[in-house]
């Protein structure tokens, strides 16, 4: 067991920022056409993460033309060029699949604020 | 030579050029020395056996093929091509990605299992009155012949018997460790002992 999550490791990534569910995100993925490849960006809110290692996979849904998409991406494929986080988001559960039956501004997710540390403690500190 | 000893680590995940998941079974193989080498088979050793556990006449066996220490598990594989000479090791170096191989091994003791898991049957519907929910119902006409046809699937134990797994590509092939990546599933549990064969190329009978 010890051997084969040593193995797994070798492909795993650790240049990833850390996101949440809740988060939106800008995933740019590498997209082959012909002999050609190119960067495409899918950007909208991470419902769920999944899985650890190397099987770790996540959820990101967004509203393309009215119609909402969700793509599910492996976090370790070589696929994704990078992610980008662009908006904490404030969210009280793992999974956000009830966002699948909401739309407009019920759908909207609050943004987390840095947390403001009191000035009594910043003297100290 | 075409075949190797082998243990089986599990199953993960690699991504290959197009950016595919592909699911492996990583199976560390060799490095096996070769035993003894007869007109038409090789006999191959895998792991470490403590000299104390050893039995004598083993010990007199490997001692033939000049090896310091007693293979944990020995094995017999058909010759095919130049025969090697007692002694050498055979690594995974032997096989190269897109190789088809087979992998044997001993699958899974799934105990006394009934006739819908052992043999797929369909059993019968759970309600509207019926009692043959899993059973394997009517087995044979009755009178004549007066006996059950030998073969009849029935319920008895299932797995843990030798299994041979046809046709996997070979994805990865790491000598230095020693690993050996299979697209797919193996017969066994993790740690389990296998065999791998080379498939397909040329046969004995050519």
């Amino acid at each position: 067991m010890d051997r084969l999550r040593a193995i797994e490791r070798e492909g795993v990534k650790t240049n990833l920022p850390a996101f949440d569910p809740g988060d939106t995100i800008r995933v740019m993925v590498r997209v082959r056409e012909g002999d050609k490849e190119r960067l495409q960006a899918f950007e909208g809110v991470c419902i769920a993460r999944r899985g650890g290692g190397i099987n770790a996979t996540f959820t990101v849904r967004k509203i393309s033309a009215g119609v909402g998409v969700e793509r599910i991406f492996p976090l370790h494929a070589p696929s994704i060029a990078a992610i980008e986080l662009v908006r904490k988001g404030r969210v009280r559960r793992a999974k956000l699949y009830f966002l699948r039956r909401l739309a407009g501004k019920s759908a909207r997710i609050r943004e987390k604020r840095a947390v403001i540390v009191p000035e009594t403690e910043q003297q100290q500190a | 030579m075409n075949g190797l000893i082998g243990r089986k680590l599990g199953m993960t995940r690699l991504f290959n050029e197009d950016g595919a998941t592909v699911p492996v079974t990583v199976i560390a193989a060799g490095a096996c020395p070769v035993v003894q080498v007869t007109g038409s088979h090789v006999q191959l050793g895998f792991g470490v056996r403590k000299p104390k556990r050893t039995p004598k006449a083993l010990l007199g066996h490997v001692r033939k093929a000049g090896l310091e220490t007693t293979p944990h598990v020995l094995r017999s594989f058909p010759l095919a091509g130049e025969p090697p000479k007692p002694g050498e090791v055979v690594t995974v170096g032997i096989f190269k990605s897109g190789d088809l191989v087979k992998v044997t091994g001993v699958t899974k003791g799934r105990g006394f299992q009934g006739v819908v898991h052992r043999h797929h049957f369909g059993g019968g519907p759970e309600t509207h009155g019926n009692t043959r929910h899993r059973k394997p119902g009517s087995i044979a006409p009755g009178t004549d012949p007066s006996r059950i046809i030998k073969g009849k699937r029935m319920p008895g134990h299932m797995g843990a018997r030798r299994f041979t797994e046809l046709g996997l590509r070979v994805v990865r092939v790491d000598v230095e460790r020693n690993l050996l990546f299979v697209r797919g599933a193996v017969p066994g549990p993790m740690n389990g002992l296998l065999s791998v064969r080379k498939q397909g190329g040329p046969s004995r009978h050519d």
